[in-house]
């Protein structure tokens, strides 16, 4: 430990209210009994897709592409998931595959 | 009427269960990680669990790690985390509605709300028979555990985990691969699907890894208020 225990603590209680007041300023500005903007509803319409694709490219994030193997992993894994998913609809069924062949990419096939 | 009541809830576990087991997964990958850096700082089980269970930040706790090990400075850590956490204002107003009216679990509901968490919330609908509220609250709580007890055994027995886990968060990005795609189902939601990939795209060959977040959010706030026209289509009557 580099600091003391009340310091640690402090640390601890800074990253708690950080945090905890980005997952609270939409509820505190908008109320639950008034009638958001329109605006604000059309951006709670929309902004699920766009935060799950920005979400994606974001765990993708430290994937070197200049560099071998190029992402190839990721890529084929997400395309197996896709594939998967398209197939058979099975939430669990298409993430345990990505995942199981991903493990395999980067333990067997890309070392 | 208590005994259906409790009934209910159980059926909501059931449904909420499955669909948390990804994050299970990649939370407890990821928590055993934490537990272990923590660990080799000097910060044993206690200090990553009470990190866990109050701030319950994911990335952010790792990079707390840094701030535990320099001068204090409390204030860097909270601004820090703002800005780490700046994506979780998106989910708030994506769940304004959604989290309208839940009485007493919606406190716990918004003080718990992460990725994995928004993206479930908000791509799921409760099944029949399972009230929204008890839905919501299972996989919140669900994956608010696995994060704890992921903490917790990587602090108190992280070393002695013998095979080679490798790859094995890549749960995570697949959940989130699989929660695009469902919301891909639906042919109004694709173009607001490709504008976030390509803003992130752009945001990451700009900024670079560690600095995308926030420019990818800007810009994907500014591409969606621009394109409103075409893409609000809940302000024209009579449908098309």
């Amino acid at each position: 430990m580099t600091l003391t225990p009340v310091e640690t603590l402090g640390i601890i209680l800074a990253v708690a209210a950080g945090t905890q007041l980005t997952r609270w300023l939409p509820f505190w500005l908008f109320p639950e009994k008034k009638q958001p903007p329109a605006v604000v509803t059309y951006l709670g319409r929309v902004l699920p897709p766009a935060m799950m694709g920005l979400l994606v490219v974001y765990c993708l994030r430290n994937v070197s592409w200049l560099s071998a193997p190029h992402g190839a992993p990721e890529l084929i894994a997400i395309a197996a998931v896709t594939a998967l998913h398209t197939w058979k609809r099975n939430v669990l069924l298409s993430i345990a595959g990505g995942t199981v062949l991903y493990m395999v990419l980067v333990q067997a096939v890309f070392v | 009427m208590e005994e259906t009541q409790r009934h209910q809830r159980r059926a909501a576990l059931r449904a909420a269960f499955p669909a948390t087991i990804p994050v299970m997964t990649g939370f407890l990958c990821l928590g055993i990680a934490y537990g272990v850096l923590m660990q080799s700082k000097g910060y044993g089980p206690g200090w990553s669990v009470l990190m866990s269970a109050i701030a319950f930040g994911g990335s952010m706790q790792f990079v707390a790690i840094t701030l535990l090990t320099t001068a204090f400075d409390p204030i860097q850590a909270f601004l820090l985390s703002v800005m780490v956490n700046a994506r979780h204002m998106f989910y708030g107003l994506s769940l304004l509605d959604k989290y309208k009216g839940l009485g007493k679990v919606r406190p716990f509901l918004i003080y718990v709300l992460c990725d994995e968490t928004f993206s479930l919330v908000s791509t799921l609908e409760p099944p029949e028979g399972v009230a929204g509220k008890d839905f919501y609250f299972w996989i919140s709580l669900l994956d608010y555990l696995y994060w704890i007890t992921g903490t917790a055994l990587g602090g108190l027995a992280g070393n002695l985990i013998t095979f080679d886990t490798t790859g094995l968060d890549f749960a995570l990005t697949a959940l989130f691969v699989v929660l695009f795609l469902e919301q891909w189902k639906k042919p109004e939601n694709r173009p607001a699907g490709i504008i976030g990939i390509l803003c992130a795209a752009v945001s990451l060959a700009v900024f670079q890894a560690d600095n995308m977040v926030i420019p990818a959010m800007a810009l994907v706030l500014a591409v969606l208020l621009g394109t409103r026209r075409r893409l609000d289509r809940s302000g024209e009557e009579g449908g098309r």
